[in-house]
């Protein structure tokens, strides 16, 4: 499911670091990420020596661009490490405002005891909390991280989701 | 406090006048270093408009800017990136030395500037002005070009090549033996293991006892340290501006982008009346015999840094119009220049730099941005 993208990192002295990766469909973008913490994205059309310009974000822009793809990424990493084991899967589980468990401890749920399931990580934020304890006090936004066999995250999909 | 007021009036004056400039520059996209030393040059004795109380601070503004202008260069100085620049572009660096040192030491020589004169004439003529071109490559936006890491540690090797140079030229200059000589340039090497050491091992002595969270303190141990280490050098006929340097460059990673940015403002006063200071050094009338020394100079010269461009670029894989846009970018000479010339005091050789200086910063720009036009092929 996941290609693995090969991204290049070249330095530039005084400046930053530039990123190159060539996406699935073939386009060739840079990222170049300065030490002010600006950020600039640029694309390569057929020729390597008249990149475009697509568009610049300042540091407090690109902590936001970060965060929204930020959390899905940490997801995939435990994907990434339970391919290994055939049967076992990582989902996302959204704990969102309408959930019964919504403001109650983790422990509420039961989801390993009923499910088999466990709930490796919350995302909040930009934090993780690893192993979460039963007392941690789920909010509306947090994502859940479950590894199990997929009916497990199926399961523990349907106790969240009430 | 009839004194007071004409210093505070001219000095008014003077700084409206490098807003205006400033902003003109900035508008076009240049760099404004040749415009301040232009000002410089109309308002001083020769020139149109001199401001005579203003004298003492610009005096004083001058020896800070230049103290600020090195330190701030020194800062941009990371291992890593050294590192790096060194293990692709050493060949590179070593084209750029020969190729741009000698058409300006063989101009010195032949201009009867004495063999210190052709020696500081060598450094003005190799050393691009990093300041220009890290801003030309962002303006330009070519920041993710192929030849642009190329252009970029031709930079730094000079930068580094320049703590070696700096402390050789200024004890030299200064009528120093060459026991003195080699004695300041081990401190420069001293300096930059400094930095090898202060990145290896956690801290590393100089951070440390700079290092605070608080803006204001790191701003006032940053230049208490500068300058206290420029006045020793200057003591050790070194020259403040070489301390300075080596300050820079021992100081990296989080405590340099700190101090970088908490020094910045009062770079960016100081090295505009430096550069102004430079100007008004200068009377216009000298300028004039050497221009058309200065005219062949700067076409032999920009020759040389397109060719040093083009060498460094084609080793990193661009074609053919990478190659020019490096070589074309490389043009422009600057701060360091101004700075050699500076450790010399010979009245000729600052004119000469002056109008070098002015010549190529508003040169390379331009022929960069036509080289921006090539077609692909």
């Amino acid at each position: 499911m996941m290609t693995q993208v090969e991204v290049t990192e070249v330095l530039l002295p005084g400046v930053g670091v530039r990123y190159d990766f060539t996406t699935g469909r073939g386009e060739r973008f840079a990222v170049v990420t300065r030490r002010s913490g600006d950020v600039e994205f640029m694309t390569y059309s057929d020729d390597p020596d008249a990149p475009r310009p697509l568009w610049r974000l300042d540091a407090e822009e690109a902590e936001v661009v970060a965060e929204v793809l930020g959390a899905p990424r940490i997801a995939e990493r435990f994907a990434d490490l339970t391919k290994e084991i055939p049967g076992l899967g990582a989902g996302q589980v959204p704990v969102t405002g309408s959930s019964p468990y919504a403001g109650r401890p983790l422990g509420d749920t039961r989801a390993r005891t009923l499910t088999g399931a466990s709930i490796v990580a919350v995302v909040r934020d930009d934090t993780v909390v690893a192993s979460p304890r039963p007392d941690e006090i789920l909010r509306p936004g947090d994502i859940l991280v479950v590894i199990g066999t997929h009916e497990g995250i199926a399961g523990v999909q349907a106790i969240i989701s009430g | 406090m009839h004194g007071s007021s004409a210093l505070l009036i001219e000095l008014g004056i003077v700084l409206a006048a490098l807003a205006t400039l400033a902003a003109l520059a900035r508008r076009f996209g240049y760099s404004p270093v040749p415009l301040y030393l232009i000002a410089g040059l109309a308002l001083g004795p020769g020139g149109v408009a001199p401001v005579p109380a203003a004298g003492a601070f610009v005096a004083t503004g001058a020896s800070i800017g230049v103290i600020l202008l090195l330190l701030t260069l020194g800062l941009e100085f990371t291992v890593g990136e050294f590192t790096a620049s060194v293990r692709h572009h050493i060949p590179s660096a070593w084209i750029d030395f020969a190729l741009n040192a000698a058409p300006g030491a063989v101009a010195g020589w032949l201009l009867g500037l004495g063999w210190i004169g052709a020696l500081a004439m060598s450094g003005i003529t190799w050393v691009s002005s990093s300041g220009i071109v890290a801003r030309l490559l962002d303006d330009l936006r070519r920041l993710a070009n192929r030849e642009t890491p190329a252009v970029l540690s031709v930079l730094v090797l000079e930068d580094v090549a320049m703590a070696a140079f700096l402390p050789l030229l200024a004890v030299l200059a200064a009528g120093g033996a060459w026991w003195q000589a080699a004695l300041s340039v081990a401190a420069a090497v001293a300096a930059i293991s400094l930095a090898f050491a202060a990145t290896h091992r956690l801290g590393g002595p100089l951070a440390r006892i700079v290092d605070t969270d608080d803006p204001e303190l790191l701003l006032l141990r940053v230049l208490s340290l500068t300058l206290l280490v420029a006045g020793v050098t200057e003591l050790l006929q070194a020259s403040a501006a070489v301390g300075a340097f080596l300050v820079g460059l021992a100081l990296t990673g989080q405590v340099a982008d700190r101090t970088r940015r908490v020094v910045a403002p009062l770079r960016d006063l100081f090295a505009a009346v430096f550069f102004l200071a430079i100007g008004l050094s200068i009377n216009p009338r000298d300028m004039i015999p050497v221009l058309p020394a200065v005219l062949v100079l700067a076409a032999v010269t920009a020759a040389t840094k397109i060719a040093t461009g083009w060498y460094a670029a084609a080793r990193d894989g661009a074609a053919r119009r990478g190659r020019m846009r490096a070589g074309t970018v490389l043009i422009a000479r600057g701060e360091f220049s101004i700075v050699i010339a500076s450790l010399v005091a010979l009245p000729q050789l600052n004119a000469l730099t002056a109008a070098y200086v002015i010549v190529l910063a508003i040169i390379g720009p331009l022929a960069t941005r036509l080289a921006d036009n090539l077609p692909a092929r």
